[in-house]
């Protein structure tokens, strides 16, 4: 699928400006993705488009915003070198897959990557790059594609204690 | 799981983790006493949509039996603070990235998502990954109009925006321990600027008697284990420290403002959950002196961050001073730092906020830039039109 490539530090106002966020549509917020940084993304992602990104992709505010426009775009899966905390929570949560990617610089614009979870890499200019597995229980969000559908079943959750 | 103390919520990502909530098939909140809801980023409402979140969010308030200070009490990591709602080693949770400020009461406390909101406001609780933690000792005493704001700045330079991820910042040394608790907030408040998932100010008696004024708890001893295991202990010494700048377009971006001292300035914000409690308008007064009026023009906005920060203000003549001095002061709310409410900057324009952020079109136009200073440093600017170095004025 088609690369969409961006740099490092790429922060939640760029992936969607705050004037934006009283919408909560993912195809309403994905028309302004992106918009005025790189106003092309939203008239041009077509499904299945992957975002490939350098490090820190998504600091900045908690907005989940950001990751339903890259979803109401069709984008669903991100690569980067690394993500910001919060913004790598809310992609799991929400059903857009991060990956971690540590040779993420080979990959250019509008490469055509192909990406296989289960054996751990992603495929783009006849290279392997591998990838690093979503951790521990996050893998079972993934996999219950999301954190609503992982929490349908559930009546009660099992704490930990604090003290 | 790990359970929640408290979870935090207002009017923009509130109403996201409501649906969600619905969506897990939430009917009732694990505990409303325990839910804080307060409306602060489009107050009063910008636009229709603004305003049916607000009509929304009440509406759920109601139905939930939790208590909403509405758009009446100001931004909500002040607000939350204020109330006494955080203490030391609580969890804590809100749906907005610089929830990190209430480690400023000793609590552990971390910007979440809506979807995970929903999940806390069903269930009381959240998954987590217990964080390495960095140790930041800062030593020395700040130098005239010299402060937290230009501590947190020159670590987010030094340590960078990535450079703590998933960890806790944890603060400690004779400058922080002398440090108010304005200042200790203003430093908690930007751990997120670093990637921090919390930035923890070491409990001291300062914290507790923050705390105690504030809600019926008994202080307790609540330290970091001696033999406690950090990732990295990093000195500080504060004494040289010169006010510092963030330039566009990212917050590590971190020059002492002799470097970018001269640059004109088309706006100023004083004000944010970082600067905006009367000890920042306070320092803002203080740099205006007995000035006639701010430079010719520059826009001055000043928002105190909360109703009660702003009576403290107004009642010491402060907001007195900034409005014959020619500045805009507006009613507590997250204002330009938030992007959308008002306040916004044109393409080439220019802005010195005493905010957070300075990210490209943070504050309106993607063309526009964006500088980060303290509000002494933003007060002298204001005076001068250009970025001025406070200790020269």
């Amino acid at each position: 699928m088609r690369v969409w490539k961006f740099g490092d530090d790429i922060d939640t106002d760029a992936i969607i400006p705050g004037r934006f966020l009283t919408i909560y549509d993912p195809v309403e917020l994905a028309k302004h993705a992106f918009e005025g940084t790189r106003d092309e993304f939203a008239k041009e992602a077509r499904e299945g488009d992957i975002v490939v990104a350098g490090t820190n992709f998504g600091c900045g505010s908690s907005r989940e915003h950001a990751p339903l426009a890259l979803l109401g775009a069709g984008v669903k899966v991100v690569v980067a070198k690394s993500f910001a905390r919060i913004f790598y929570r809310n992609a799991v949560n929400t059903g857009l897959l991060p990956l971690v990617c540590p040779e993420a610089d080979a990959i250019r614009d509008r490469d055509t990557l192909t990406v296989d979870v289960a054996a751990g890499y992603i495929e783009v200019n006849g290279k392997h790059l591998a990838v690093e597995p979503v951790p521990g229980f996050l893998k079972e969000i993934v996999d219950a594609g999301g954190l609503v559908a992982y929490a349908k079943d559930l009546d009660e959750v099992e704490t930990c204690s604090t003290g | 799981m790990a359970p929640v103390d408290a979870a935090m919520i207002h009017d923009i990502t509130g109403p996201l983790a409501v649906r969600v909530f619905r969506e897990m098939g939430g009917e009732r909140v694990y505990d409303p006493e325990r839910i804080i809801m307060l409306f602060d980023h489009q107050v009063p409402a910008d636009s229709i949509p603004a305003a049916e979140n607000h009509v929304f969010m009440r509406r759920f308030a109601d139905e939930q039996g939790i208590h909403n200070y509405d758009l009446l009490e100001g931004v909500c990591h002040q607000v939350v603070m204020e109330k006494g709602r955080a203490a030391p080693g609580e969890i804590i949770v809100g749906t907005d990235s610089h929830t990190c400020t209430y480690g400023a009461a000793g609590a552990f406390a971390t910007g979440i998502g809506s979807t995970d909101m929903g999940f806390v406001l069903k269930f009381g609780a959240l998954y987590f990954r217990v964080p390495e933690s960095i140790l930041v000792e800062v030593e020395g005493a700040f130098g005239r109009r010299v402060g937290a704001k230009d501590l947190i700045l020159s670590l987010a330079g030094d340590i960078g925006a990535d450079g703590a991820t998933y960890m806790a910042l944890e603060f400690t040394g004779r400058a922080m321990r002398e440090m108010n608790m304005a200042g200790r907030m203003t430093c908690a408040n930007m751990a997120i600027e670093m990637g921090a998932k919390a930035g923890i100010v070491q409990p001291d008696a300062a914290t507790w008697d923050y705390v105690t004024a504030r809600r019926d708890i008994e202080p307790f001893d609540l330290a970091g284990d001696p033999d406690a295991a950090y990732r990295e202990r990093r000195h500080y010494d504060v004494t040289d420290l010169a006010p510092q700048v963030a330039v566009p377009h990212n917050v590590d971006n971190v020059v002492d403002v002799g470097d970018v001292a001269g640059t004109k300035v088309d706006q100023i914000f004083i004000g944010s959950c970082t600067n905006g409690r009367y000890e920042d308008l306070f320092e803002a007064a203080e740099v205006l002196g007995n000035a006639d009026r701010f430079a010719d023009g520059v826009r001055v906005i000043v928002i105190p961050a909360s109703r009660t920060e702003y009576l403290k203000a107004l009642r010491a003549g402060l907001i007195e001073r900034f409005v014959e001095a020619g500045a805009l002061v507006e009613a507590p709310c997250c204002g330009p730092c938030m992007g959308g409410a008002f306040g916004l900057l044109a393409p080439g324009e220019v802005s010195l906020s005493t905010s957070n952020r300075n990210f490209r079109g943070r504050q309106g136009s993607a063309q526009a830039l964006v500088y980060l200073s303290s509000p002494a440093t933003a007060a002298a600017s204001a005076l001068y039109g250009e970025i001025t170095d406070p200790r020269e004025v």
